[in-house]
Order: structure tokens, then sequence, then C-alpha cells
């Protein structure tokens, strides 16, 4: 844990150097830190793994129950490869839903948890853990390994997949911003940070899809694909997307099916 | 696309009929997709009805995905030419050192950030001063932007004016429209330009 904070400390100086250093060079020391941080016995997500499957089996809120009835797609209880199949569209609520929101429907529906504070505590802050960021990291670990698939056999999931790509192309505010204007060349970056290609199938789209969640050391948190695309309408200069609203999950529908077919391995740990 | 050639025909040909492409999936109904972008952003933050924009330009450019027909470019390129305003009094040079700090600072203007002067980050897109080396890709390098030019007044202007409305020059440009959104006030857009046309300038240097 200390090896790994004073490496953090150095990427984050690092970055104030920028000026001195050549940017080739930054890329490499990245690399060789990318792959000391993906070993569970030095990245802090495991440690959310670990609370999650404790949150899972907790019997918790007004119905005294734990989340061990939930199906996210594959039965009640079913974890393993469930994750590699979301979002995906569930008949009793006839909507598509990504991991998030499906924990969400049945910590209110079985559970009866009070969701106003499990939204509150939707991104983990020094001294405030996320049970969704728990959550998700423990279940999309049961995947590693797995092999992302987006069949879109359904005739909503069609639909789904459709909304995401033009979300992701819907140039709007400050900006004219879309998630094209940085996703959808090859071997681009802003600043120094390479920018993945995300239009299409392919290993970028794989690279990046089967390494969330991730432990993001910039944060020291662990976060989901809800916060990553949070935080890119954030940069986009976008007013704040509703937390697990349709077109989220719309979005990341589309990456994943731009990602099919890429080994997942969570959660990761990123810059 | 603006002129087609044949072969350029046949290769667009060839792709559709190559394996299934995740693109070619057909558009959604547009009253749907309305109601989920509607249910993403629900309410108009307090401050925020200016910035908050889906005009014209930004829906034709989606819908295209940045890549006009020939007539839909000439309408947009109108269009956005009309929406300059240069300087009342004619200059377009600020003050180089300020136009430096600008186009390095990339605060302000999130959903985060407090009212504030908003920085410019031309860096996140180009290369300008050629020591600086943490500059993205996105644009082309504007090293020498100024020499090259031979620092002509009328470069300048253009310049001004691409800071303004990069579209005028380019429809469905990757660059934002800095002035035309109000994203940048006319002083931070001239000094942006000094920076790129003053001979002291580290960019051109
Ligand atoms: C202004 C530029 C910009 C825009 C617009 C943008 N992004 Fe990003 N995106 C980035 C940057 C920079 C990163 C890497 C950030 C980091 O590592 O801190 C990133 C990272 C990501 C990642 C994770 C990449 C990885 O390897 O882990 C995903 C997924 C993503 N963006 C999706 C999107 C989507 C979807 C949109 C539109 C809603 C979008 N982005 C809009 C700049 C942008
Ligand atoms: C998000 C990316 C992005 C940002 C931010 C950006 N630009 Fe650009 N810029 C581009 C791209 C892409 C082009 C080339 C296409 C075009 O001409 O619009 C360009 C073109 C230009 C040109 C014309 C270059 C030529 O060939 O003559 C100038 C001048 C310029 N940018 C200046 C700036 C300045 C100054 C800023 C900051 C205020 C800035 N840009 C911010 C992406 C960007």
């Amino acid at each position: 844990m200390r090896v790994f904070m004073a490496l953090a400390m150095s990427i984050t100086l690092g970055a104030g150097l920028a000026r001195a250093q050549q940017p080739v060079d930054t890329e490499k020391e990245l690399e060789k830190y990318r792959q000391m941080m993906s070993d569970p016995m030095s990245n802090p997500g495991f440690l959310n793994v670990d609370r999650g499957e404790v949150l899972w089996a907790q019997k918790r809120g007004s119905k005294n129950a734990s989340l061990e009835a939930c199906d996210l797609g594959e039965g009640p209880g079913k974890l393993e490869g469930a994750f590699a199949k979301l979002p995906r569209f569930f008949a009793d609520t006839g909507k598509v839903m990504d991991l998030e929101q499906r924990l969400a429907h049945c910590m209110e529906t079985q559970q009866g948890l009070d969701m106003a504070d499990i939204i509150r505590r939707r991104f983990g802050a020094p001294g405030r853990t996320s049970d969704m960021e728990d959550l998700v990291a423990f279940i999309a670990n049961k995947s590693s390994g797995m092999k992302y698939s987006a069949p879109l056999a359904h005739p909503k999931e069609k639909e789904a997949f459709a909304i995401g790509q033009e979300l992701f192309f819907r140039r709007s505010d400050f900006m004219d911003f879309s998630c094209a204007t940085c996703h959808a060349e090859e071997g681009k970056r802003i600043r120094l940070q390479g920018l993945p290609q995300l239009n299409k199938a392919g290993k970028d789209a794989q690279a990046t899809m089967g390494s969330w969640p991730t432990y993001r050391v910039s944060q020291s948190q662990t976060r989901t694909m809800q916060h990553r695309l949070w935080d890119c309408y954030r940069q986009m200069r976008s007013p704040e997307p509703v937390y697990l609203s349709e077109g989220l999950t719309a979005l990341t529908l589309y990456l994943v099916k731009q990602a099919e077919g890429g080994e997942i391995q969570v959660p990761s740990i990123k810059r | 696309m603006k002129t087609l050639s044949i072969s350029a025909l046949l290769l667009a040909g060839l792709c559709i009929l190559g394996p299934a492409r995740a693109q070619d999936a057909p558009k959604p109904d547009a009253k749907r997709l309305e109601e989920v972008t509607k249910a993403m952003w629900p309410k108009t933050p307090e401050g925020w009805e200016k910035r908050i924009s889906y005009d014209e330009t930004q829906a034709v450019c989606s819908q295209f995905r940045n890549d006009l027909p020939q007539a839909e470019f000439d309408k947009v390129r109108a269009r956005e030419l009309a929406t300059i305003k240069l300087p009342a009094d004619g200059k377009v040079m600020g003050d180089w050192k300020a136009g430096q700090r600008f186009a390095n600072d990339g605060r302000g203007g999130t959903f985060t950030d407090r009212p504030m002067t908003n920085g410019a980050n031309c860096y996140a897109c180009h290369q300008m001063d050629r020591f600086e080396l943490s500059y993205g890709t996105l644009g082309p390098s504007l090293v020498n932007y100024g020499k090259d030019r031979k620092y002509a007044a009328e470069e300048a202007k253009a310049a001004y004016a691409k800071i303004y409305n990069s579209m005028a020059v380019m429809p469905c440009s990757t660059m934002p429209r800095f002035g035309y959104h109000g994203f940048l006030t006319e002083q931070q857009m001239k000094d942006l330009t000094a920076f790129l046309f003053d001979p002291e300038s580290p960019v051109n240097k």
C-alpha cells in the first residue's frame, strides 16, 4: 500500500512536469504502472469487492431481505457471467437495464431500502462508501475472465442500442461536444491523455469496457460506468445527467456492443 | 461527402456489403429519442439557460455524423458566418501573455466549477508553443502560426473569426464555437489571437 501511494504521488507530480518530459516516456511509465497495479494484492478495488460481497448477503431494508433473490438476468442469485451480458432487457420491468439500474430495482422492490440514501451515496468520497460501487465491483468481478456479449436479440435492446448511438454523436451545449468529438478517431489524444476510439468494434473498445469498474488512482475510489459517463458529460460542459437514467444505459449498451468479445478483467486500476 | 469519386462510391458500397457494421443500425424513433434525452436532463439548472443548446447546426452535424452533403455544408457555413462579431474597435490583437495563460487553462464551465472566467484550453487539441509538450492532437499544430502567415493583419482577423466561430470556416468542426456561445470574452479572443500572431509570442519562436 505504501509503494502504491508513492507511485500515485509520482504520477500526479509527473503531470506537472510534462513540459520537461517526452510524451512517449510518460506513456511508457504509465504502462509499467498499469501492469504492476493489475495485481489484486495491491489494487484497492478489491476492498470494494469484499465489501460488496457482504452487502449482497446482508439482510437490510424495511423488508429485512438480502439481495440473494435478485435476478441479474441469469436467474435469481446467479452472479457468474451476469455482468458480461448487461445491459439487457428484463421482462419484469419491460426495460433494458444496466447493472446499477437492476441493483436499484432489487434494492427498492426486494429489500425496501431508502433509495434516496443509496443515490446520495452513488459515488464514494473520503469518509463515504458507496453501496453501488461496492456491489458493482463484487458482481462485475464474477465475470472476470469472461467476454462481453450483446446479441441485441430483443427489440428493446435494438432500440436502446440505436438511442445510444444517437447520443454518442449528439453535439450540444456550450462547447458543441459529443462523445464522438473525443472518441471517434484512432490514436488521438487530449493533452497527453490517450483517447480510446469507441465508435467502432475493436481493441480500443474491448480494452476500455473490459476494464470497468476500475479503481481510479486520481480519485482514490472505485468507479463504475455510470460515473465514467457522468464525468465525460462534465468535461463536455453539459449539465449533470440524471443517475440511472435510460440514456446512460443506452450509451453503455452501445459501448458494450463495440466491446463484444473483449475480455473482462475487473476491478482494474487506472490513473 | 462533398464530391464523391466513383471509387469512393464503390468503397462505400463494399463497406455496406461487408460484415454488418454497428454504425449501420437504423435510427431510433425520433419521439422516443427526445423522451430519453429529456429524462437525462429533466430540468435546466439555474443559470444554465444560455449554455444548453441544441441548435440547428448541432442537430444537422449530429444527424450527418459531421460529414455534411454539399447543400447542408453551404447552409451551415452561411449561417455560422453571419454570427461573427468582430471587435467594434477593429483591433483583433490583445496581450499575447494573457493569451498564453488562457490557452493553457482548462478550468471553468463544468457543473462542478463555480462561476469563473473560463479557460480556453487550446492545448487540449493543438500544439502551440513548441516547448509546451503537454498538447493534444485533435487539431492541427499551430506552431509558427503567425510567422507562417507573415503576420498579415488579414490573417490575424481570420484567426479571430476562427476562434469566434470555427464552423463559419469548417462546418461541423471539432473545435468549439467559442465566441458564438459566449464561452470566451472578446478580450480573451483578442489575447488568444495575439498569442498566435505577435512576433514576440513563443508560438512564433
Ligand atoms: C472533451 C473530451 C471528451 C468528450 C467529449 C468525452 N470524453 Fe470520454 N474521455 C475523455 C478523456 C480525456 C478520457 C480519459 C480520462 C482519464 O483517464 O482520466 C475519457 C475516458 C472515457 C472512457 C473510459 C476510457 C478508459 O480507457 O477507461 C469512456 C468509456 C468514455 N470516455 C466514454 C465517453 C462517452 C460515452 C462520451 C459522451 C457521453 C465521452 N466519453 C465524451 C474525454 C472525453
Ligand atoms: C476540441 C478540440 C479543439 C479545441 C479545444 C480547439 N481547437 Fe482549434 N481546431 C481544432 C480542429 C479539429 C481544427 C481543424 C479543423 C478546422 O479548421 O476547424 C482546428 C483549427 C484551428 C485553427 C485553424 C488552423 C488552420 O489550419 O489554419 C486555428 C487558428 C485554431 N484551431 C485555433 C484554436 C484556438 C486559439 C483554440 C483555443 C481558444 C482552439 N483552436 C481550440 C480543434 C480544436
